[in-house]
Order: structure tokens, then C-alpha cells, then sequence
């Protein structure tokens, strides 16, 4: 097959202006240097923890120290690693005006195992925010960190301090520094050249909880089934721009892009997968007369067969060890949830029994589940597959139809796409169907994409 | 639209012919003159040549909006011609012998009720089975080209089982003439 190759400049999308944060999984900037020493807190139920505003040094950095406490309090609250002492039974604690007049009496008076606070100074042109976790009963700091990053993101700080607390103290890797990734057509584009009236997608970013969202690829034409790259710097989509769909890959930073399954106008490909190590992307393609599974490097070169059958197999999604991939096939008759080895040897196993499934996502350890969308009644619910004990459950209500799910690199919340908002909006919602959360608000977004 | 009849001006009657009288009995008296047709003041429609419409007279545009190729529907879930279906495709490859040098892309399109990412595969079926059945009636295989859009591109946004009926279809579109 042709070989992939480098888009012309010409067509490639305007570079995203570069992250303010750091970059999802990179530590900030400075490296901090490690205060006191981290004890994780006795006992073993959750820790009753209080988040106030942080301080901030001089007035003009309220707000900053405000949304650092309130973003920080909504992260530790979505992991549910802590008992998280909800924020309006805070107002008759008195602030504290710097580390040493924390109220530790009124704040076990409410209750509070833990307080996590901090300091916000101005660093030239960054902040400087330093965290502690205090026990309340002992009135030590726990856990302690401080970082430089710059002054525009205060919800960047917050997300990183959450994200670190989880790991050192719970050795959980939290998701505060995710993103999203989505088709809309919320910029009201039309396709050019047809005589119909059709509004084209384009794929957007977001942070994990909703902020930030802004647009990433410029086709002018239809783009769908967009697909993170581990390191959280490319995505892969599909795009309809050259007149036929075939898969390109836009590094979001950097304004690159490449074309690496080699399609023509006959050879079509769609529903890009990006394996776990982000070396190589798993794809729908038509060039065997029906849909097959290939995968490819993500330079374009090794192109590899992973499924071979008359029936149609689309929708490709990795394992989290990366040698195998759960699929879609209509082999039987209707669509279900296959896995088959990435190197496309042995039978594939079929593992659902729907009247239609689709758009399996695969959870790492602990957890091994794989959700997708299964058909119930006129619509679609999300439906979980423990690969131990072969159950199947339902977490979504049959509130609209409910598809395209993704799961969280942490495998505790998952994104889907819904119409229970009238038009389909993207939602996260917890893995035990707890938590429902609107991410998106403005036109229709589909097909989400967790990063790592 | 049926097409109109063309007015045509009807010859007035001829004068009644004169009775030469070869008896004694005088001649009947004439039949009274009948009064010739009133003529409409419609002015005549200028006469309509008698071959169909010229449609390689017309844009890419003109031609897509108001197609000679009608759309393939489908049952739910399916791919599959039905019958009243291959009259349609047949129509449709008489209107491709008449234009041999056209070129068009069947789109495979697909109701919302489905996943949206294994309709892509779906929609590909169905222009694919349109496309087929196109080339068993001798259509040259180069001559058409196929896409699927999946859910993504509904005709009729409604949610009733005649929207999604209309939504279930392989779309024909010239792409050169």
C-alpha cells in the first residue's frame, strides 16, 4: 500500500499557541524541592479533608489563591480518594493569613482529619504556590510541595497538586492534568461543494473537567473519531478534507501533521486507535472489499493485518498491554464486541450478546473492565464487561441514547457522548454510574477521546 | 412535473361547399356560416422540442439539486437491494448510459439509531451494494465512486420513522460531466 506521508504545509491546521501548563504528563518546569516529610494519614477509612482558599501574599493574588482552593477541593472530590468536607460549611472558620495561623481547633471542630492549604507569591513573572497537607491532630505538615509555572493558569496548579497528592500520598495516578478530545460542529461550518446544507465537525480539546475547550484541526471539512496519543501531544482523527475519509495525525503543538494509513480515493480509512506506547495507530480501512482491522506505526511504515473475515470489523481499541485489540464485527449478524490478538493470529472471542455493540474502551489494572455502547430499546446505554468474573452491568439510565465511551487513564470515570441534553453533549460519569457531570454546552459533540 | 400539452391553433372550418342543383327544385338555402373559433389572447407558448432535457446544459450544482439519479433506500440495519429498489438502480444506469461521460460518488448514509462509528462501516456497505448492482447492469466500474458518512450527514434532522427512513439511503452525486 502507498506509503503514509508528511500533509503539504499548505493544509495544515494553524498551530494550537502552546500550552500555558506544563504539558499533560511532564513535571512543571521547576523541579520542586521536597519539604518535610510525607506520612500517609493512620487509619484506613478516608481521611476527612478540608480545602480552603489558599493565601494569597498580596491582594491582587486572591483570585489566583480562590481558584487554586476551589479547583483543587472539585479534583480531590472526583477521584473520591478523600471525604471531602464540602466547602459552604466553611464560612465560619477564620482564614489564615499565612502557614503558621492555620485554625486547626475550629477546623477540627468541624470535623477535619486533614486540611490541605497553601501560599500564592508572585515569582517575576510566575507565581510561586507552595501546598501543605496538615494533620490536624498532630498539626504537622504531611505533605508538602512547592511550584513556579506562570501566572495564567492558577487551575494549572491546582491540577497538578492534586494529581501529585493522589500519588504520593494514595498512590493513585489522577486524572486533573487529562484532556478531552471530541468532534463538534458548534462553529456552524458548512460543507463546501455540496449542494446540501451539512454542518461538518471539527475535533476540539478540553480539560477533563470542561475548561479550556478550544478547537485543534482546520479541515473546512468533516472530521470525526478523534484518538490521544499517549504523550498527550498528537492527536489522530479521521478527516474527509482530500474528498475521501482517511486518518491524519495533528501534533496540536507543534502545527504538524501526517498522513500515515496511505489512503486514495478508493482506499478509505477511519476510527484511528492509538496503542498504549503511542507507536502505533489501529484502523477501519475498506481496501479488502469489506472493513478490516490493520494497524500501522505511526510514521506510516510496518503496515500490519489484524483481522480477516467477509463480515465488517470497525472500531479497533488496544488492550492496555498493547498485544491485543478489542474490535466490532457484524459477523455474526449483528455488530458485538470481539478481542483478537494485535498480530492478528488465533480466533477472535466474542464477549457480548446485544442486539447491537459498539466502541469498546479497555481499562487498565486493577479494574480490566471493557465498556461500550450497547443498543436498549430505541437507544443506546454504556455497559461494562468485567474480563474476571464475565459479568456485564449497565451505568447508564436510558436517559437519551448514550455512546462513545472512553474510559479515564485510571479506569474510574469514563467519557460518553449523550442525548439526554437534547443535542448530544459529552459527560464523564464514575464507573459505578455515580457522579454524572456536563462537560460540554454549545452545539453537538461526539466521540470523545480520554488522554493519559 | 407532467409535462404541459402545447396549445395547438386549431385550422378554422372550412367555408360550406357550395350545392350545385341539378333538379327544377330551388337550392336549399345554405347552412348558416358558423362563427369562426374566438382566438385566446394567451399568446402562444413557444413550441417545446420534443427530445428530454439537455442536462449536461447544466451546472454540477443545477444538477445535484434537482438529481435524474434518484436515491437507494434501505431497511433498517440492512444493505441490501430491495426489489422496488433495483428499479430505481435501473433507472438510474439508463440515465448513466444516456450521460457516458459522467462520473458520480454513491454516499452511504445511515439513521441516527445506530453507533456512530460502525455506521461508517454500514454506510459503506449500502454504497458499496448500490455500486454493485450498478456494475451488473454494465455500468463501467470506474465510472463510480463510493463514500460512507455514517450517521453524520442526516437529510432529514427529524426524529420520526419517516425521517429515518429518508436518512437510510445510498445518495448519488455527479462529480464531473
Amino acid at each position: 500500500a502507498p506509503q503514509g506521508r508528511q500533509a503539504p504545509a499548505s493544509q495544515q491546521p494553524a498551530p494550537a499557541q502552546p500550552p500555558t501548563t506544563p504539558p499533560p504528563g511532564q513535571p512543571p518546569p521547576q523541579q520542586p524541592d521536597q519539604i518535610g516529610v510525607s506520612i500517609t494519614l493512620s487509619g484506613g477509612a478516608a481521611p476527612r479533608v478540608a480545602v480552603p482558599n489558599f493565601i494569597a501574599a498580596s491582594p491582587d493574588l486572591k483570585a489566583a489563591a480562590d481558584t487554586i482552593g476551589e479547583v483543587l477541593w472539585d479534583d480531590l472530590r472526583f477521584e473520591r480518594e478523600y471525604d471531602l468536607i464540602p466547602r459552604a460549611s466553611y464560612a465560619p472558620i477564620t482564614p489564615a493569613t499565612s502557614m503558621e495561623t492555620v485554625p486547626f481547633d475550629q477546623w477540627k471542630e468541624l470535623g477535619a482529619n486533614a486540611v490541605l492549604i497553601g501560599t500564592v507569591r508572585q515569582n517575576a513573572s510566575s507565581l510561586t504556590v507552595q501546598a501543605r497537607l496538615f494533620d490536624v491532630a498532630t498539626q504537622r505538615s504531611v505533605w508538602a510541595k512547592e511550584y513556579t509555572a506562570s501566572a495564567n493558569n492558577p487551575r494549572g496548579f491546582a491540577h497538578t497538586i492534586s494529581d501529585e497528592l493522589h500519588k504520593e500520598q494514595r498512590s493513585l495516578v489522577g486524572v486533573a492534568r487529562t484532556k478531552l478530545a471530541f468532534a463538534s460542529d458548534r462553529d456552524g461550518e458548512q460543507a463546501r461543494g455540496t449542494v446540501e446544507q451539512r454542518s461538518i465537525k471539527e475535533i476540539y480539546i478540553a480539560d477533563y473537567d470542561g475548561d479550556a475547550q478550544r478547537r485543534v484541526t482546520v479541515n473546512r471539512s468533516l472530521a470525526i473519531n478523534p484518538s490521544w496519543s499517549s504523550d498527550g501531544r498528537a492527536i489522530a482523527y479521521t478527516s474527509y478534507r482530500r474528498g475521501y475519509p482517511d486518518i491524519y495525525v495533528s501534533y496540536i503543538y507543534q502545527g504538524k501533521m501526517d498522513q500515515p494509513a496511505g489512503g486514495t480515493e478508493t482506499i478509505h480509512n477511519f476510527l484511528p486507535a492509538f496503542s498504549p506506547d503511542g507507536s502505533r495507530i489501529a484502523f477501519m480501512t475498506n481496501r479488502d472489499g469489506n472493513m478490516e482491522i490493520y494497524s500501522v506505526s505511526r510514521d506510516g511504515s510496518n503496515l500490519r493485518r489484524v483481522t480477516s473475515h467477509p463480515g465488517n470489523d470497525s472500531t479497533p481499541t488496544w488492550s492496555p498491554a498493547g498485544n491485543q485489540i478489542a474490535f466490532t464485527s457484524d459477523r455474526s449478524g449483528s455488530p458485538q464486541i470481539y478481542i483478537a490478538d494485535a498480530d492478528g493470529m488465533g480466533q477472535p472471542r466474542r464477549i457480548t450478546n446485544e442486539s447491537w455493540a459498539d466502541r469498546a474502551t479497555w481499562s487498565p489494572a486493577p479494574y480490566n473492565e471493557i465498556a461500550y455502547a450497547g443498543r436498549n430499546g430505541p437507544g443506546f446505554d454504556i455497559k461494562i464487561f468485567s474480563l474476571e468474573q464475565g459479568q456485564i452491568r449497565t451505568v447508564t439510565d436510558s436517559n437519551g441514547s448514550n455512546e462513545s465511551p472512553s474510559w479515564a487513564p485510571n479506569g474510574r470515570h469514563l467519557a460518553f457522548a449523550s442525548t439526554r441534553a437534547g443535542r448530544t453533549q459529552i459527560f464523564t460519569i464514575a464507573r459505578d454510574g455515580n457522579d454524572l457531570h456536563q462537560v460540554t454546552k454549545a452545539g453537538n459533540n461526539v466521540q470523545p477521546s480520554w488522554s493519559r | 412535473c407532467s409535462r404541459k400539452k402545447p396549445p395547438v391553433a386549431r385550422p378554422t372550418p372550412p367555408p360550406p361547399s357550395a350545392t350545385t342543383n341539378t333538379g327544377g327544385a330551388p337550392p336549399p338555402p345554405p347552412a348558416p356560416l358558423r362563427e369562426p373559433e374566438p382566438v385566446s389572447s394567451v399568446p402562444a407558448e413557444p413550441a417545446i422540442s420534443g427530445t428530454a432535457v439537455d442536462y449536461n446544459a447544466r451546472s454540477l450544482d443545477e444538477l445535484n439539486r434537482e438529481s435524474p439519479l434518484q436515491p437507494v433506500y434501505y431497511a433498517l440495519d440492512s444493505a441490501d437491494v430491495a426489489a422496488d429498489m433495483q428499479g430505481t438502480l435501473t433507472k438510474n444506469s439508463e440515465v448513466l448510459r444516456q450521460y457516458p461521460s459522467w462520473v458520480v460518488t454513491v454516499e452511504g448514509h445511515c439513521d441516527e439509531r445506530g453507533t456512530a462509528e460502525y455506521n461508517l462501516a454500514l454506510g459503506e456497505r449500502r454504497a458499496q451494494a448500490a455500486r454493485a448492482y450498478l456494475i451488473s447492469l454494465g455500468i463501467p466500474a470506474e465510472r463510480i465512486k463510493i463514500v460512507s458518512y455514517g450517521k453524520e450527514f442526516p437529510f432529514d434532522p427529524g426524529t420520526t420513522e419517516e425521517a429515518y427512513a429518508k436518512n437510510r439511503r445510498a445518495h448519488f452525486v455527479v462529480t464531473s460531466k
